[in-house]
């Protein structure tokens, strides 16, 4: 690539930072340049946030329904998934499944609650009171 | 070592790479890398340098790894250390996942903030006691468990064992892109990412599968990469290398790498066609991908070859 030819796009790092890259100068030598950002890239990572957020609301619609324990909805909402919520709690991957189920989720020790309320980032109050 | 640059340390440490490995998902999405992992690169290259690395991993003991931390620092001594980037206050909220792989330097401390200098940022930023042990301790896949490391007995570094490392690290790259066994790593890896976006359409159908193409595209411009998923940084590294050995060869292959990575930037931007909705999403636009990536496999090994054949002396 060139260095005239670098994108200087919008993109989630305004007024944060540039990002480098490695460009060719006007006598085919490499030199570094830097970019705003990449309107392909910034697509990409938009997407991934709209399936993110589409998750999220799946997540509480399972919860309001009776479907799934408010686990399921805060593990979506920090973007966690099972190797990263067993890395936070310590738990198993198949004893987290098994906490997802809201009559499971209803007979959980205070200290087991309290375990998911740290890796989340919340009181113990709003992990059991959410109802999506 | 004011000789060191970052495309130089990157060709000492064979930092190019492929590899996309089946049954793992990162982000809800293929689990694809286009380097090595970026402990070995730093290891390799202070080896090349007869460096010596410490490193430190401090399990659960938060207390114990501010401690060494600390006193390092008093000790005028910049540190590195693996951190998650989930919880990375100055990070851009969009950036932030479960990546437990980032690097950065903790160079001061004042008060009670740490002085860093992370790669992605442009200037200087700092990270207080309590957000340095959050990121210190993220977990998950690759938890850094404290993990922190510096150079020991940095001695005089001549220009023949730079010369000598540029070989190693050469040969080394071929060696791992041309004949790691198996279809995933290494050259063979790209054409088997090619093959799995000819079936992802049918299997997932069109969105999800859009979902996987963007998340190949975010792998390879992420920030850090130099563009084109390291292949620029490493046409770089092939022209600086030249000017250490002075065989023209090496400018022709840096110009093969300079073209690999303007055809991955291609194949982004045909992904993004896809992603954004600008196709209609038919089968025929996925083969598009793919048939890129093969493409991209054939000029790759080519280059690699060229490489791995190349008498090169110092």
């Amino acid at each position: 690539m060139k260095k005239e030819e670098l994108p200087q796009d919008e993109s989630a790092l305004k007024a944060m930072t540039r990002e480098l890259l490695y460009v060719k100068d006007k006598e085919g030598k490499y030199t570094t340049g830097l970019s705003t950002g990449w309107e392909v890239k910034k697509a990409a990572l938009d997407n991934a946030w709209d399936d993110i957020r589409e998750r999220i609301e799946t997540a509480r619609l399972a919860v309001k329904n009776g479907e799934k324990s408010p686990i399921y909805y805060f593990m979506e909402l920090r973007l966690m998934d099972f190797p990263v919520l067993s890395g936070y709690t310590g738990f198993w991957t198949f004893t987290i499944k098994r906490h997802l189920k809201p009559s499971v989720f209803a007979s959980l020790s205070e200290k087991k609650l309290s375990v998911y309320a740290k890796a989340f980032d919340i009181t113990v109050d709003e992990l059991k009171n959410f109802k999506g | 070592m004011d000789f060191m640059t970052e495309p130089l340390a990157f060709g000492l440490g064979s930092g190019i790479f492929y590899i996309h490995i089946p049954f793992l998902q990162v982000n809800n999405g293929p689990a694809i890398s286009y380097r090595s992992m970026p402990g070995w690169i730093f290891s390799r290259t202070c080896k090349s340098l007869g460096v010596k690395v410490v490193r430190k991993k401090f399990g659960n003991n938060e207390a114990a790894a501010k401690a060494y931390l600390d006193q390092k620092i008093k000790e005028g001594v910049p540190v590195g250390c693996q951190v998650g980037v989930f919880n990375l206050p100055y990070f851009p909220p969009e950036y932030r996942f479960h990546f437990n792989a980032h690097n950065l330097i903790v160079w001061g401390k004042e008060g009670q903030d740490y002085l860093i200098s992370d790669p992605v940022m442009e200037t200087v930023t700092k990270l207080s006691e309590e957000d340095m042990i959050k990121v210190r301790f993220a977990k998950g896949p690759l938890a850094p468990k404290g993990h922190v490391y510096y150079p020991e007995n940095v001695k005089p570094v001549t220009t023949e064992m730079i010369k000598k490392g540029i070989i190693k690290g050469i040969k080394r790259s071929s060696r791992d892109m041309l004949h790691i066994p198996g279809n995933i790593a290494g050259v063979s890896g790209i054409k088997y990412t090619a093959n799995h976006i000819r079936k992802w359409r049918d299997k997932f159908g069109p969105r999800k599968a859009g979902l996987y193409l963007g998340q190949i595209v975010r792998m390879q411009e992420e920030i850090g990469t130099g563009g084109g998923g390291f292949r620029f940084l490493y046409a770089a590294f092939l022209e600086e290398a030249h000017a250490y050995l002075k065989n023209d060869e090496l400018l022709n292959i840096s110009q093969d790498f300079t073209k690999v990575g303007d055809l991955w930037r291609s194949s982004a931007v045909q992904m993004g066609r896809i992603y954004k909705g600008r196709t209609n999403n038919d089968q025929k636009d996925f083969l598009i991908c793919a048939d890129l990536l093969t493409e991209i496999a054939d000029l790759e090994k080519n280059a690699f070859l060229k490489l791995k054949k190349l008498k090169l002396d110092y």
